[in-house]
Protein backbone atom coordinates (compact mmCIF):
# COMPACT_ATOMS: atom_id res chain seq x y z
CA UNK A 1 0.00 0.00 0.00
CA UNK A 2 1.04 3.56 -0.62
CA UNK A 3 2.88 4.67 2.54
CA UNK A 4 0.95 7.94 2.69
CA UNK A 5 -2.31 6.05 2.57
CA UNK A 6 -1.36 3.49 5.19
CA UNK A 7 -0.14 6.31 7.40
CA UNK A 8 -3.43 8.13 7.08
CA UNK A 9 -5.40 4.96 7.82
CA UNK A 10 -3.33 4.50 10.96
CA UNK A 11 -4.02 8.07 12.01
CA UNK A 12 -7.72 7.78 11.23
CA UNK A 13 -8.11 4.60 13.23
CA UNK A 14 -6.36 6.15 16.24
CA UNK A 15 -9.35 7.90 17.92
CA UNK A 16 -11.26 4.60 17.98
CA UNK A 17 -8.25 2.70 19.28
CA UNK A 18 -7.48 5.27 21.97
CA UNK A 19 -11.09 5.26 23.13
CA UNK A 20 -11.11 1.47 23.36
CA UNK A 21 -7.75 1.34 25.12
CA UNK A 22 -8.97 3.91 27.63
CA UNK A 23 -12.06 1.80 28.30
CA UNK A 24 -10.24 -1.52 28.49
CA UNK A 25 -7.43 -0.19 30.70
CA UNK A 26 -10.05 1.33 33.00
CA UNK A 27 -11.92 -1.96 33.12
CA UNK A 28 -8.72 -3.84 34.01
CA UNK A 29 -7.82 -1.34 36.73
CA UNK A 30 -11.32 -1.29 38.25
CA UNK A 31 -11.52 -5.09 38.36
CA UNK A 32 -7.99 -5.23 39.75
CA UNK A 33 -8.88 -2.73 42.48
CA UNK A 34 -11.94 -4.69 43.53
CA UNK A 35 -9.94 -7.91 43.77
CA UNK A 36 -7.14 -6.00 45.50
CA UNK A 37 -9.53 -4.72 48.17
CA UNK A 38 -11.02 -8.16 48.71
CA UNK A 39 -7.50 -9.57 49.14
CA UNK A 40 -6.20 -6.95 51.56
CA UNK A 41 -9.50 -7.16 53.45
CA UNK A 42 -8.45 -10.68 54.48
CA UNK A 43 -6.91 -8.89 57.46
CA UNK A 44 -10.49 -8.56 58.75
CA UNK A 45 -10.63 -12.34 59.07
CA UNK A 46 -7.30 -12.77 60.80
CA UNK A 47 -3.60 -12.04 60.47
CA UNK A 48 -3.11 -15.63 59.41
CA UNK A 49 -5.61 -15.20 56.59
CA UNK A 50 -3.79 -12.11 55.31
CA UNK A 51 -0.45 -13.88 55.71
CA UNK A 52 -1.80 -16.76 53.66
CA UNK A 53 -3.13 -14.43 50.93
CA UNK A 54 0.21 -12.61 50.74
CA UNK A 55 1.91 -15.98 50.51
CA UNK A 56 -0.27 -17.10 47.62
CA UNK A 57 0.45 -13.84 45.80
CA UNK A 58 4.18 -14.42 45.96
CA UNK A 59 3.71 -18.11 45.11
CA UNK A 60 5.10 -19.29 48.42
CA UNK A 61 3.60 -22.71 47.72
CA UNK A 62 5.93 -23.16 44.74
CA UNK A 63 9.21 -22.47 46.48
CA UNK A 64 11.08 -25.19 48.31
CA UNK A 65 12.18 -22.94 51.19
CA UNK A 66 8.65 -21.55 51.64
CA UNK A 67 9.80 -17.98 51.08
CA UNK A 68 8.09 -17.54 47.74
CA UNK A 69 9.03 -15.15 44.99
CA UNK A 70 8.27 -11.55 45.98
CA UNK A 71 9.59 -10.41 42.61
CA UNK A 72 6.34 -11.79 41.16
CA UNK A 73 4.48 -9.18 43.18
CA UNK A 74 6.97 -6.51 42.11
CA UNK A 75 6.52 -7.47 38.49
CA UNK A 76 2.76 -7.38 38.81
CA UNK A 77 2.91 -3.96 40.49
CA UNK A 78 5.01 -2.70 37.58
CA UNK A 79 2.55 -4.16 35.07
CA UNK A 80 -0.33 -2.44 36.83
CA UNK A 81 1.73 0.75 36.88
CA UNK A 82 2.06 0.55 33.09
CA UNK A 83 -1.69 0.01 32.61
CA UNK A 84 -2.30 2.80 35.12
CA UNK A 85 -0.06 5.22 33.24
CA UNK A 86 -1.66 4.36 29.90
CA UNK A 87 -5.12 4.89 31.38
CA UNK A 88 -4.08 8.18 33.00
CA UNK A 89 -2.50 9.41 29.81
CA UNK A 90 -5.60 8.64 27.75
CA UNK A 91 -8.08 9.93 30.32
CA UNK A 92 -6.11 13.16 30.52
CA UNK A 93 -7.25 13.95 26.97
CA UNK A 94 -10.72 14.59 28.37
CA UNK A 95 -9.59 17.02 31.06
CA UNK A 96 -10.23 20.72 30.52
CA UNK A 97 -7.08 21.91 28.76
CA UNK A 98 -7.18 25.60 29.61
CA UNK A 99 -8.88 28.16 31.80
CA UNK A 100 -11.71 28.82 29.36
CA UNK A 101 -12.60 25.13 29.15
CA UNK A 102 -12.35 24.71 32.90
CA UNK A 103 -14.60 27.70 33.46
CA UNK A 104 -17.14 26.53 30.87
CA UNK A 105 -17.37 23.09 32.45
CA UNK A 106 -17.39 24.40 36.01
CA UNK A 107 -20.21 26.88 35.45
CA UNK A 108 -22.09 24.23 33.47
CA UNK A 109 -21.84 21.77 36.37
CA UNK A 110 -23.00 24.39 38.87
CA UNK A 111 -25.85 25.54 36.66
CA UNK A 112 -27.24 22.18 35.58
CA UNK A 113 -27.05 20.22 38.85
CA UNK A 114 -27.08 17.08 36.74
CA UNK A 115 -25.91 13.89 38.45
CA UNK A 116 -23.81 12.26 35.74
CA UNK A 117 -22.18 15.56 34.78
CA UNK A 118 -21.31 16.44 38.38
CA UNK A 119 -19.97 12.95 38.90
CA UNK A 120 -17.52 13.46 36.05
CA UNK A 121 -15.79 16.21 37.99
CA UNK A 122 -15.35 13.81 40.89
CA UNK A 123 -13.91 11.29 38.50
CA UNK A 124 -11.49 13.87 37.15
CA UNK A 125 -10.49 15.06 40.65
CA UNK A 126 -10.03 11.55 42.04
CA UNK A 127 -8.17 10.54 38.87
CA UNK A 128 -5.85 13.48 39.25
CA UNK A 129 -5.14 12.61 42.90
CA UNK A 130 -4.40 9.03 41.92
CA UNK A 131 -1.92 10.15 39.27
CA UNK A 132 0.39 11.01 42.13
CA UNK A 133 -0.61 8.89 45.10
CA UNK A 134 -1.41 5.80 43.03
CA UNK A 135 1.95 5.99 41.28
CA UNK A 136 3.72 6.44 44.61
CA UNK A 137 1.89 3.47 46.09
CA UNK A 138 2.63 1.23 43.10
CA UNK A 139 6.31 2.17 43.11
CA UNK A 140 6.58 1.52 46.85
CA UNK A 141 4.91 -1.87 46.35
CA UNK A 142 7.24 -2.76 43.48
CA UNK A 143 10.27 -1.86 45.59
CA UNK A 144 9.04 -3.38 48.85
CA UNK A 145 7.30 -6.39 47.34
CA UNK A 146 8.93 -8.63 49.95
CA UNK A 147 7.51 -6.54 52.79
CA UNK A 148 3.84 -7.38 52.42
CA UNK A 149 2.32 -9.07 55.41
CA UNK A 150 0.05 -8.47 58.39
CA UNK A 151 2.75 -6.66 60.39
CA UNK A 152 4.96 -5.03 57.78
CA UNK A 153 1.95 -3.69 55.83
CA UNK A 154 0.45 -2.33 59.04
CA UNK A 155 3.82 -0.77 59.91
CA UNK A 156 3.67 1.14 56.65
CA UNK A 157 0.40 2.71 57.85
CA UNK A 158 1.66 3.86 61.25
CA UNK A 159 5.41 3.53 61.73
CA UNK A 160 6.17 4.77 58.22
CA UNK A 161 3.35 7.29 58.49
CA UNK A 162 1.67 6.50 55.18
CA UNK A 163 -1.87 6.23 56.54
CA UNK A 164 -3.03 9.61 55.11
CA UNK A 165 -1.93 8.49 51.66
CA UNK A 166 -3.80 5.21 52.00
CA UNK A 167 -6.94 6.93 53.25
CA UNK A 168 -7.02 9.42 50.36
CA UNK A 169 -6.23 6.66 47.88
CA UNK A 170 -9.00 4.49 49.28
CA UNK A 171 -11.65 7.20 48.97
CA UNK A 172 -10.45 8.19 45.49
CA UNK A 173 -10.21 4.73 44.04
CA UNK A 174 -13.59 3.52 45.28
CA UNK A 175 -15.41 6.58 43.88
CA UNK A 176 -13.42 6.58 40.64
CA UNK A 177 -13.61 2.86 39.96
CA UNK A 178 -17.32 2.30 40.46
CA UNK A 179 -18.22 5.51 38.62
CA UNK A 180 -15.93 4.49 35.78
CA UNK A 181 -17.55 1.07 35.52
CA UNK A 182 -20.99 2.70 35.37
CA UNK A 183 -19.85 5.08 32.66
CA UNK A 184 -18.25 2.25 30.75
CA UNK A 185 -21.60 0.44 30.71
CA UNK A 186 -23.62 3.42 29.45
CA UNK A 187 -20.87 4.56 27.10
CA UNK A 188 -20.78 1.31 25.13
CA UNK A 189 -24.38 0.32 25.89
CA UNK A 190 -23.15 -2.92 27.45
CA UNK A 191 -26.29 -4.00 29.29
CA UNK A 192 -28.86 -1.96 27.37
CA UNK A 193 -31.26 -4.86 26.80
CA UNK A 194 -34.86 -4.17 25.82
CA UNK A 195 -35.22 -1.10 28.00
CA UNK A 196 -31.97 0.87 28.20
CA UNK A 197 -33.50 3.53 30.45
CA UNK A 198 -34.56 0.99 33.03
CA UNK A 199 -31.10 -0.54 32.75
CA UNK A 200 -29.50 2.81 33.44
CA UNK A 201 -31.68 3.38 36.51
CA UNK A 202 -30.63 -0.02 37.80
CA UNK A 203 -26.98 0.61 36.99
CA UNK A 204 -27.16 3.84 38.97
CA UNK A 205 -28.58 2.00 41.95
CA UNK A 206 -25.94 -0.69 41.60
CA UNK A 207 -23.28 2.02 41.41
CA UNK A 208 -24.40 3.53 44.72
CA UNK A 209 -24.64 0.12 46.37
CA UNK A 210 -21.18 -0.95 45.17
CA UNK A 211 -19.63 2.37 46.18
CA UNK A 212 -21.05 2.05 49.68
CA UNK A 213 -20.00 -1.59 49.91
CA UNK A 214 -16.42 -0.99 48.81
CA UNK A 215 -16.10 2.15 50.93
CA UNK A 216 -17.38 0.31 54.00
CA UNK A 217 -15.13 -2.68 53.38
CA UNK A 218 -12.20 -0.40 52.58
CA UNK A 219 -12.61 1.75 55.67
CA UNK A 220 -12.96 -1.34 57.89
CA UNK A 221 -9.78 -2.76 56.36
CA UNK A 222 -8.05 0.58 56.78
CA UNK A 223 -9.05 0.64 60.44
CA UNK A 224 -7.76 -2.90 60.93
CA UNK A 225 -4.32 -2.03 59.55
CA UNK A 226 -4.20 1.15 61.62
CA UNK A 227 -5.04 -0.82 64.75
CA UNK A 228 -2.39 -3.45 64.06
CA UNK A 229 0.07 -0.72 63.10
CA UNK A 230 -0.44 1.01 66.44
CA UNK A 231 -0.13 -2.22 68.40
CA UNK A 232 2.90 -3.33 66.45
CA UNK A 233 4.68 0.03 66.48
CA UNK A 234 7.14 -1.00 69.24
CA UNK A 235 8.31 -3.89 67.08
CA UNK A 236 8.04 -2.07 63.78
CA UNK A 237 9.82 -3.85 60.96
CA UNK A 238 9.41 -7.33 62.40
CA UNK A 239 7.69 -9.88 60.27
CA UNK A 240 4.60 -11.77 61.19
CA UNK A 241 4.99 -15.37 62.13
CA UNK A 242 1.92 -17.45 61.45
CA UNK A 243 0.32 -19.01 64.48
CA UNK A 244 2.11 -16.70 66.91
CA UNK A 245 0.41 -13.44 67.68
CA UNK A 246 3.39 -11.18 68.23
CA UNK A 247 1.40 -8.18 69.33
CA UNK A 248 0.74 -10.05 72.58
CA UNK A 249 4.33 -11.05 73.06
CA UNK A 250 6.52 -7.94 72.99
CA UNK A 251 10.20 -8.63 72.84
CA UNK A 252 9.83 -11.94 71.06
CA UNK A 253 12.10 -11.85 68.07
CA UNK A 254 10.78 -13.33 64.92
CA UNK A 255 12.81 -16.11 63.39
CA UNK A 256 10.98 -15.40 60.15
CA UNK A 257 13.24 -12.53 59.08
CA UNK A 258 14.45 -13.95 55.83
CA UNK A 259 14.88 -10.58 54.17
CA UNK A 260 16.14 -8.51 56.99
CA UNK B 1 -44.67 18.21 41.70
CA UNK B 2 -44.24 16.59 38.32
CA UNK B 3 -42.86 19.13 35.90
CA UNK B 4 -45.39 18.20 33.25
CA UNK B 5 -48.39 17.88 35.53
CA UNK B 6 -51.38 19.85 34.34
CA UNK B 7 -53.82 21.10 36.99
CA UNK B 8 -56.85 18.86 36.73
CA UNK B 9 -59.42 20.79 38.74
CA UNK B 10 -61.81 23.08 36.93
CA UNK B 11 -60.72 26.64 36.50
CA UNK B 12 -62.78 29.52 37.82
CA UNK B 13 -62.35 33.27 37.51
CA UNK B 14 -61.18 33.27 41.14
CA UNK B 15 -58.29 31.02 40.29
CA UNK B 16 -57.01 33.55 37.82
CA UNK B 17 -57.22 36.32 40.37
CA UNK B 18 -55.58 34.19 43.06
CA UNK B 19 -52.70 32.83 41.02
CA UNK B 20 -49.24 32.98 42.56
CA UNK B 21 -47.13 36.03 41.99
CA UNK B 22 -44.35 34.75 39.76
CA UNK B 23 -40.93 36.36 39.57
CA UNK B 24 -39.02 35.81 36.35
CA UNK B 25 -35.35 36.73 36.51
CA UNK B 26 -34.33 37.17 32.92
CA UNK B 27 -30.92 37.87 31.49
CA UNK B 28 -31.00 41.03 29.42
CA UNK B 29 -28.23 41.93 27.03
CA UNK B 30 -28.19 43.31 23.53
CA UNK B 31 -24.81 42.81 21.87
CA UNK B 32 -25.86 45.27 19.16
CA UNK B 33 -26.12 48.12 21.65
CA UNK B 34 -22.76 49.72 22.35
CA UNK B 35 -21.83 49.73 26.02
CA UNK B 36 -24.58 47.30 26.98
CA UNK B 37 -23.57 44.58 29.44
CA UNK B 38 -25.39 41.43 30.59
CA UNK B 39 -27.62 41.94 33.61
CA UNK B 40 -30.47 40.12 35.31
CA UNK B 41 -33.85 41.89 35.33
CA UNK B 42 -36.80 40.76 37.46
CA UNK B 43 -40.35 40.77 36.15
CA UNK B 44 -43.41 39.94 38.18
CA UNK B 45 -46.68 38.62 36.90
CA UNK B 46 -49.72 36.75 38.15
CA UNK B 47 -49.69 33.02 37.41
CA UNK B 48 -52.63 31.76 35.36
CA UNK B 49 -53.90 28.18 35.17
CA UNK B 50 -52.05 26.15 32.56
CA UNK B 51 -49.52 28.92 32.09
CA UNK B 52 -46.35 27.97 30.26
CA UNK B 53 -43.15 30.00 30.28
CA UNK B 54 -43.91 30.86 26.69
CA UNK B 55 -47.22 32.45 27.76
CA UNK B 56 -45.54 34.20 30.68
CA UNK B 57 -42.82 35.66 28.44
CA UNK B 58 -45.39 36.90 25.94
CA UNK B 59 -47.34 38.53 28.74
CA UNK B 60 -44.23 40.30 29.97
CA UNK B 61 -43.42 41.47 26.48
CA UNK B 62 -46.98 42.70 25.88
CA UNK B 63 -47.57 44.35 29.21
CA UNK B 64 -44.22 45.26 30.72
CA UNK B 65 -41.33 45.40 28.31
CA UNK B 66 -41.77 45.28 24.54
CA UNK B 67 -38.00 45.16 24.05
CA UNK B 68 -37.67 41.67 25.56
CA UNK B 69 -36.18 39.32 22.97
CA UNK B 70 -36.96 35.62 22.83
CA UNK B 71 -37.71 33.15 20.05
CA UNK B 72 -40.86 31.20 19.40
CA UNK B 73 -42.88 29.92 16.48
CA UNK B 74 -45.13 26.98 17.18
CA UNK B 75 -45.83 27.24 20.96
CA UNK B 76 -46.32 23.45 20.93
CA UNK B 77 -42.88 21.84 21.23
CA UNK B 78 -42.48 21.19 17.53
CA UNK B 79 -40.37 23.99 16.12
CA UNK B 80 -37.59 23.94 18.72
CA UNK B 81 -37.22 27.73 18.77
CA UNK B 82 -37.98 28.61 22.37
CA UNK B 83 -35.19 26.60 24.00
CA UNK B 84 -33.52 28.45 26.88
CA UNK B 85 -31.86 27.73 30.21
CA UNK B 86 -34.64 27.45 32.77
CA UNK B 87 -33.45 27.43 36.39
CA UNK B 88 -30.09 26.17 35.19
CA UNK B 89 -31.29 23.49 32.77
CA UNK B 90 -31.99 23.72 29.06
CA UNK B 91 -35.61 23.23 28.07
CA UNK B 92 -38.41 24.48 25.86
CA UNK B 93 -40.32 27.51 27.23
CA UNK B 94 -43.53 26.37 25.55
CA UNK B 95 -43.38 22.93 27.17
CA UNK B 96 -42.59 24.17 30.66
CA UNK B 97 -45.56 24.83 32.91
CA UNK B 98 -45.05 27.48 35.56
CA UNK B 99 -47.13 25.31 37.89
CA UNK B 100 -44.26 22.83 37.84
CA UNK B 101 -42.06 25.11 39.94
CA UNK B 102 -42.64 24.79 43.67
CA UNK B 103 -40.88 28.13 44.19
CA UNK B 104 -42.44 30.99 42.23
CA UNK B 105 -39.03 32.31 41.19
CA UNK B 106 -37.77 31.28 37.76
CA UNK B 107 -34.41 32.24 36.28
CA UNK B 108 -34.07 32.36 32.51
CA UNK B 109 -30.79 32.50 30.60
CA UNK B 110 -30.04 32.16 26.91
CA UNK B 111 -28.64 28.81 25.72
CA UNK B 112 -24.87 28.74 26.27
CA UNK B 113 -22.55 27.89 23.41
CA UNK B 114 -24.39 29.83 20.70
CA UNK B 115 -24.17 33.26 19.17
CA UNK B 116 -26.36 35.59 21.23
CA UNK B 117 -28.85 37.65 19.26
CA UNK B 118 -30.16 39.39 22.36
CA UNK B 119 -31.65 38.53 25.77
CA UNK B 120 -32.97 34.95 25.46
CA UNK B 121 -32.66 34.75 21.71
CA UNK B 122 -29.72 32.80 20.27
CA UNK B 123 -28.74 31.88 16.76
CA UNK B 124 -28.94 28.09 16.69
CA UNK B 125 -29.67 28.18 12.96
CA UNK B 126 -26.10 28.82 11.91
CA UNK B 127 -24.83 25.97 14.09
CA UNK B 128 -27.45 23.56 12.75
CA UNK B 129 -26.73 24.51 9.16
CA UNK B 130 -22.96 24.02 9.60
CA UNK B 131 -23.58 20.75 11.38
CA UNK B 132 -25.86 19.55 8.65
CA UNK B 133 -23.21 20.23 6.03
CA UNK B 134 -20.50 18.69 8.17
CA UNK B 135 -22.24 15.35 8.70
CA UNK B 136 -24.21 15.36 5.45
CA UNK B 137 -27.61 15.08 7.07
CA UNK B 138 -29.39 14.05 3.92
CA UNK B 139 -29.83 10.82 2.02
CA UNK B 140 -26.77 10.00 -0.05
CA UNK B 141 -28.60 7.90 -2.59
CA UNK B 142 -27.22 5.60 -5.22
CA UNK B 143 -26.73 7.18 -8.68
CA UNK B 144 -30.00 8.58 -10.02
CA UNK B 145 -32.58 6.09 -11.18
CA UNK B 146 -33.12 5.47 -14.85
CA UNK B 147 -36.45 7.18 -14.92
CA UNK B 148 -37.91 9.88 -12.75
CA UNK B 149 -41.14 7.95 -12.22
CA UNK B 150 -39.42 4.80 -10.97
CA UNK B 151 -41.04 3.48 -7.78
CA UNK B 152 -39.09 3.66 -4.54
CA UNK B 153 -38.35 0.31 -2.93
CA UNK B 154 -40.86 -0.39 -0.16
CA UNK B 155 -39.68 -0.19 3.44
CA UNK B 156 -40.75 -2.42 6.31
CA UNK B 157 -43.08 -0.54 8.68
CA UNK B 158 -40.87 -1.47 11.67
CA UNK B 159 -37.86 0.09 10.01
CA UNK B 160 -39.84 3.15 9.00
CA UNK B 161 -40.89 3.55 12.61
CA UNK B 162 -37.34 3.21 13.87
CA UNK B 163 -36.27 5.93 11.46
CA UNK B 164 -39.22 8.09 12.43
CA UNK B 165 -38.36 7.70 16.12
CA UNK B 166 -34.95 9.28 15.46
CA UNK B 167 -36.43 11.78 13.02
CA UNK B 168 -38.50 13.30 15.83
CA UNK B 169 -35.53 15.54 16.66
CA UNK B 170 -36.60 19.18 16.40
CA UNK B 171 -33.05 20.58 16.53
CA UNK B 172 -33.90 22.71 19.57
CA UNK B 173 -30.23 22.56 20.71
CA UNK B 174 -31.08 21.59 24.29
CA UNK B 175 -28.75 18.58 23.98
CA UNK B 176 -25.95 20.90 22.90
CA UNK B 177 -26.52 23.29 25.79
CA UNK B 178 -26.76 20.33 28.19
CA UNK B 179 -23.47 18.84 26.99
CA UNK B 180 -20.42 19.54 29.13
CA UNK B 181 -18.15 18.17 26.41
CA UNK B 182 -19.53 20.55 23.79
CA UNK B 183 -19.32 23.54 26.14
CA UNK B 184 -15.64 22.77 26.69
CA UNK B 185 -14.87 21.91 23.08
CA UNK B 186 -16.66 23.94 20.48
CA UNK B 187 -15.78 21.59 17.64
CA UNK B 188 -17.55 18.64 19.29
CA UNK B 189 -20.63 17.79 17.20
CA UNK B 190 -22.97 16.76 20.01
CA UNK B 191 -26.03 14.54 20.35
CA UNK B 192 -28.06 16.28 17.66
CA UNK B 193 -25.46 15.17 15.13
CA UNK B 194 -25.32 11.60 16.41
CA UNK B 195 -29.08 11.18 16.29
CA UNK B 196 -29.06 12.36 12.67
CA UNK B 197 -26.19 10.07 11.72
CA UNK B 198 -28.03 7.19 13.38
CA UNK B 199 -31.13 8.13 11.42
CA UNK B 200 -29.45 8.19 8.00
CA UNK B 201 -27.39 5.14 8.82
CA UNK B 202 -30.63 3.21 9.36
CA UNK B 203 -32.15 4.43 6.11
CA UNK B 204 -31.74 1.78 3.38
CA UNK B 205 -31.86 4.51 0.73
CA UNK B 206 -28.65 6.00 2.12
CA UNK B 207 -25.65 4.31 0.55
CA UNK B 208 -22.96 5.42 2.99
CA UNK B 209 -20.96 2.61 4.59
CA UNK B 210 -19.64 2.54 8.16
CA UNK B 211 -16.18 3.36 6.80
CA UNK B 212 -17.63 6.53 5.33
CA UNK B 213 -19.50 7.35 8.52
CA UNK B 214 -16.23 6.80 10.37
CA UNK B 215 -14.65 9.55 8.27
CA UNK B 216 -17.36 11.89 9.52
CA UNK B 217 -17.80 11.06 13.21
CA UNK B 218 -14.99 8.60 13.99
CA UNK B 219 -12.81 11.10 15.82
CA UNK B 220 -12.50 13.14 19.00
CA UNK B 221 -14.82 15.80 17.59
CA UNK B 222 -17.30 13.01 16.95
CA UNK B 223 -18.42 9.96 18.83
CA UNK B 224 -15.05 9.20 20.47
CA UNK B 225 -14.99 12.66 22.02
CA UNK B 226 -18.23 12.00 23.91
CA UNK B 227 -17.54 11.81 27.65
CA UNK B 228 -20.87 10.08 28.40
CA UNK B 229 -22.08 12.82 30.73
CA UNK B 230 -25.57 12.11 29.34
CA UNK B 231 -26.99 15.61 29.74
CA UNK B 232 -28.43 15.08 26.24
CA UNK B 233 -30.23 11.90 27.28
CA UNK B 234 -31.68 13.42 30.43
CA UNK B 235 -32.69 16.84 29.11
CA UNK B 236 -33.91 16.16 25.56
CA UNK B 237 -37.41 17.70 25.39
CA UNK B 238 -38.41 15.04 22.88
CA UNK B 239 -37.08 12.14 25.00
CA UNK B 240 -34.93 10.86 22.18
CA UNK B 241 -32.83 7.77 22.99
CA UNK B 242 -29.47 9.57 22.89
CA UNK B 243 -27.57 7.25 25.22
CA UNK B 244 -28.40 4.11 23.24
CA UNK B 245 -27.79 5.78 19.90
CA UNK B 246 -24.41 7.20 20.88
CA UNK B 247 -23.39 3.84 22.39
CA UNK B 248 -24.58 2.09 19.23
CA UNK B 249 -22.60 4.45 16.98
CA UNK B 250 -19.56 4.10 19.20
CA UNK B 251 -19.68 0.32 18.82
CA UNK B 252 -20.25 0.53 15.07
CA UNK B 253 -17.49 3.09 14.57
CA UNK B 254 -15.05 1.11 16.71
CA UNK B 255 -15.89 -1.88 14.56
CA UNK B 256 -15.36 0.07 11.35
CA UNK B 257 -11.59 0.46 11.68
Amino acid sequence: MDPLQSRSHFARAMPARLDMIQSVSGLILALFMWVHLLLVASILISKDAMYWVAGVMEARFLSADGHGYPWLVALFALLILVVFMVHGLLAMRKFPANWRQWQALDSHIRRMQHGDTTLWRWQAVTGFIMFFLGSAHLIIMAMDADKIGPHLSADRFISEGLWPMYLILLLSVEIHGVTGMYRLAVKWGLFDGDDPRRTRTRLKRLKIALTLFFLALGLATFAAYVKIGLEHAPQAGQRYQPGLDQSLAPGVHSPEGKHG
Amino acid sequence: MNENAIPTRSISADDCAQGRLLTLNIMRYDPQVKGDSPRMVSYQLREAPGMTLFIALNEIREQQDPSLKFDFVCRAGICGSCSMVINGRPGLACRTLTAGFSEPVITLLPLPGFELIGDLSVNTGRFMRELSERIGSWIEAAPAAETIDQLEAPMEPELAEQIYELDRCIQCSCCIAACGTRLMREDFVGAVAFIQVARFRLDPRDQRSDEEWYQIIGNDQGVFGCMSLLGCEDLCPKDLPHQTQIAFLRRKMAGAI
